[in-house]
């Protein structure tokens, strides 16, 4: 293991406020978390940092008491107590904040801020006392809306002040922010900030998602890094580097089950996007916005898109598809400008693409194997333009069952009944059968085990080898490192770089994939020189 | 951030008995409730009356049919009573040549015959579900509030089409289609197997079958792999429309007669008899057999109460109360299966 050396433990908050330990909890064939422990000290800001999937949700959820741990202990100012829902929680003092925020649009701020707490008799709300009430708490963050606006009317940023003060009219004492900068632009991010550092001065502690390593140097006290669902480390944030922290989280080895092989020689270009962007609109506050996003695909060449969650990868993707459209920009095929008004142009014109979730975009769970398969290949088997040829149907499943090797009892068998690696081959399947020229597979492994993804794996590599220009968006490093020939990092809807796969390691892609250039820490100055 | 990691666990792919039993289930019930009125009530096995009872079903079951396609997609149309009456009054008026002769009882050569008149009602059928598969695909309201909207509107056409009053008095020509006989089969009851024989080779054996199967188990699926899904979804409510015209032109047969109120209640029989059968309200999952056997189930149970001397307003208590348990048993099967 190449682990940074661990940042000591003597950093221990004075006061701790929160102590967890030995936090574990098992979901139906997979362990989240192993053994977690997480302290946090009063009138403290505290990171809990860790890459996608390290299990940061799930203990979060152990904390607020949405999920129940199976062991470990968690004590509130030296109390062990137990949390059996959210009310629970929030009783005790613990208020998070996810972001998906919980807020009722149609509802105003005061009603929002006060919900099952209304002032007033017990039939009657006291309108009056109860905006008084909202104004002394937003008074305090900043939020300079009437009471009275509905929450519909307030942009993102304000929603989520309207979700900070809830927590403070519950009195809470810990406040958990789920990624709360990442919808907010730099300015609302700075206003964030200083509303955090404010409620810091007055003795409340805060836990601190983010994927934005800058936030952790400027704002936190301290952190704690979770990897596989397991605890990696602890400290203060002035006793570290950047570096060190990206260590920590990416520190695990690539198994040794690639062969090396060569970067193949690349064919022409497949795909160009130029200028992709789209601006964020009033109607989907929430989607991520596209900036500027310009990249290349070669035939025979795979090209891994590297990011975070809400990097803008799968929203490039669907927007070369013609799933979703854009403002503006220009997509290439061939060197032929293409102006895709849905999937059915896209896939006309040779493209492909495997959603991120199999279950919800890709797979009809409750039909045959067989119809998953040639849906989008009924040019090839139909009889009169008209019929299903149930003959020619068969030869075109066998021949991909054999090439992918799927395992199945027959293709009559409902496609939610095979495994999870069995059904990525279906969908790829699905798409191989129409032989395109540019294939995005977008979270190829996403949930499945250890050796389908291997299989997976070397089943893109052959795709590029026969020609394909595929593209491959991952979460995971040790597979974009795995698969890629060459790969361009995304953060927060733009291209943030481009590199080799010889070149790259996970830290140098995490960097590319989580810090800002520019950024406040002087430390970093030799992770914004991109090698 | 999402619990990425979370593998799904490996399922078992051994005999899946209670799947088995949840697929014949309405048949084996048919057969039961037909043994307990045989028993209870010896008439009931009499050839006369199983013909009498499938004539009945006949008008039900070839709305029942269109209605499967539409459950597929996970829609639903409470307009099909209403559009009924409305094509069957616009087929006769052209049977009768106008509405001036609607009072004229059975005078050859005024009218436009039989063809003209199912054409009419086919057309006026076609019509009205076209409509309304535009407004759920092009101004994105859901099917039940279109089709509510339409259960009103097409009433409201078909009183203002015949001043509320009805039209009857037909040529043998055009009855026959409701009464007439091939030997001891009642022409509607061929008309009905006939009709689910065809919508069966086209679920089953179509590119287009697959496709509505497709839309209604995933939508987005569909839609990232290249289908036009709001085409397969209009074009259910226009396949709906064709059942209903045809179904107006077979009642108005039957009756000799067409009127405002004609169909009345139908959308709670069709549903019921789609649902009954084994479709799924969910969308994805369903068969014409199993409709057709949901269609004879209600009408079998209908008769067999009718001949035990049950009111009828017993008889739709029992009704609703069927339609619940049978939706009830979809999403048990449902839950039992992701469990599996």
């Amino acid at each position: 293991m190449t682990i940074a050396p661990t940042p000591s433990l003597a950093g221990r908050p004075e006061r701790p406020v929160l102590k967890m330990t030995g936090v574990s909890k098992r979901f139906p064939g997979v362990l989240a978390l192993e053994d977690v422990h997480l302290e946090v000290g009063q009138a403290e800001i505290h990171a809990l940092l860790g890459e996608n999937g390290a299990g940061k949700s799930t203990l979060l959820k152990v904390l607020s008491g949405a999920h129940n741990a199976d062991s470990g202990e968690i004590e509130l100012y030296g109390e062990p107590v137990a949390f059996a829902s959210p009310h629970d929680a929030q009783r005790a003092g613990i208020v998070t904040i996810y972001q998906e925020f919980t807020l009722a649009p149609d509802m105003t701020i005061a009603e929002n801020v006060f919900i099952g707490r209304e002032p007033g008799s017990r039939l009657f709300i006291s309108w009056r006392r109860l905006a008084e009430m909202t104004r002394a708490i937003t008074d305090k963050i900043g939020l300079k809306r009437d009471p009275m606006t509905p929450v519909r009317d307030l942009s993102v940023a304000e929603q989520q002040l309207v979700e900070i003060a809830r927590a403070l009219s519950m009195r809470s004492r810990l406040i958990v922010m789920d990624e709360p900068t990442s919808a907010l632009s730099e300015a609302e991010v700075a206003n964030l900030a200083r509303i955090v550092t404010t409620l810091k001065a007055e003795g409340l502690s805060i836990i601190f998602v983010t994927h934005r390593l800058e936030e952790v140097f400027r704002l936190c006290d301290r952190f704690t890094v979770l990897r596989d669902g397991r605890y990696v480390g602890a400290g203060q944030v002035a006793d570290v580097t950047v570096d060190a922290i990206i260590r920590m989280m990416v520190g695990r080895e690539v198994g040794a089950l690639y062969a090396e092989r060569p970067i193949p020689e690349r064919g022409p270009v497949a795909l160009e996007v130029e200028g992709l962007t789209r601006r964020r609109n009033a109607r989907d506050p929430h989607a991520i916005e596209l900036v500027d996003v310009s990249l290349k695909a070669h035939k025979g060449e795979i090209l891994g898109l590297a990011g975070l969650v809400g990097a803008g990868r799968t929203e490039t993707a669907r927007a070369i598809f013609g799933a979703d459209g854009f403002d503006s920009g220009e997509i290439r095929i061939d060197g032929r400008k293409v102006n895709f008004s849905g999937p059915h142009d896209a896939m006309l014109a040779g493209v492909g693409l495997v959603p991120e979730d199999r279950k919800k975009q890709a797979l009809f769970l409750r039909l045959a194997i067989r119809t998953n398969i040639t849906i989008a290949a009924h040019d090839q088997i139909s009889r009169a333009g008209w019929f299903i040829d149930e003959g020619r149907e068969d030869k075109l499943v066998e021949e991909f069952r054999r090439l992918l090797s799927i395992r199945m009892a027959s293709p009559d068998q409902l496609a939610g009944l095979l495994s999870g690696g069995n059904q990525q081959k279906v969908v790829l399947a699905r798409w191989l059968a129409l032989r395109p020229k540019i294939l995005i597979v977008d979270e190829p492994t996403r949930g499945i085990d250890v050796g389908s993804k291997v299989e997976v794996h070397n089943l893109l590599i052959e795709m590029a080898k026969s020609g394909i220009a595929v593209i491959v968006i991952s979460s995971e490093l040790p597979e974009i490192l795995a698969v890629s020939d060459r790969i361009v990092t995304m953060r927060e809807g733009r291209v943030t770089g481009e590199i080799a796969r010889n070149d790259a390691t996970q830290e140098i892609l995490m960097s590319m994939m989580t810090f800002h250039e520019g950024a406040v820490d002087p430390r970093a100055e030799d992770l914004t020189r991109r090698p | 951030m999402t619990d990425t990691r979370i593998a799904e666990p490996s399922r078992s792919q051994g005999v899946d008995v209670f799947g088995f039993v949840a697929r014949f289930a309405p048949t084996l019930f048919l057969i039961a409730l037909m043994a307990l009125f045989a028993i209870i009530e010896p008439r009931f096995l009499s050839s006369i009356n199983l013909f009498n009872v499938m004539r009945q079903v006949s008008i039900t079951g070839l709305l029942a049919i269109g209605m499967t396609f539409v459950i597929l997609t996970a829609g639903i149309d409470l307009s099909v009573g209403s559009l009924l009456a409305f094509a069957g009054l616009v087929a006769a008026a052209v049977e009768k040549g106008g509405l001036e002769n609607r009072f004229t009882v059975g005078e050859g050569g005024v009218g436009y015959g039989w063809g003209a008149a199912a054409l009419a009602a086919i057309a006026v059928g076609i019509a009205g579900g076209y409509l309304q598969g535009l407004a759920i695909t092009r101004l994105k309201v859901p099917p039940f509030v279109v089709t509510l909207g339409g259960m009103s509107a097409f009433r409201g056409a078909a009183l203002l089409f015949a001043a509320g009053g009805p039209i009857s008095g037909f040529q043998p020509s055009f009855t026959w289609w409701g009464q007439g006989k091939i030997g001891p089969v009642p022409i509607p009851v061929i008309i009905f197997l006939a009709a689910a024989a065809l919508a069966h080779i086209a679920l089953r054996y179509t590119r287009y079958g697959r496709q509505v199967y497709a839309v209604g188990g995933n939508p987005e699926a569909a839609r990232l792999s290249g289908l036009n899904v709001n085409r397969v979804i209009a074009s259910v409510y226009v396949i709906m429309g064709f059942f209903a015209g045809l179904g107006a032109f077979v009642l108005a047969a039957r009756l000799n007669s067409a009127e405002a109120v004609a169909g009345t209640g139908y959308e709670l029989t069709v549903i019921a008899s789609v649902v009954i059968g084994g479709t799924s309200l969910f969308g994805g999952s369903g068969t014409i057999f199993g409709t057709v056997i949901g269609s004879i189930l209600i009408g079998v149970l209908l008769n067999g109460l009718v001949l035990m001397n049950v009111s009828s307003y017993i008889q739709q208590i029992v009704i609703g109360v069927i339609i619940v348990l049978a939706v009830a048993f979809d999403t048990f099967a449902k839950s039992r299966r992701r469990k599996v």
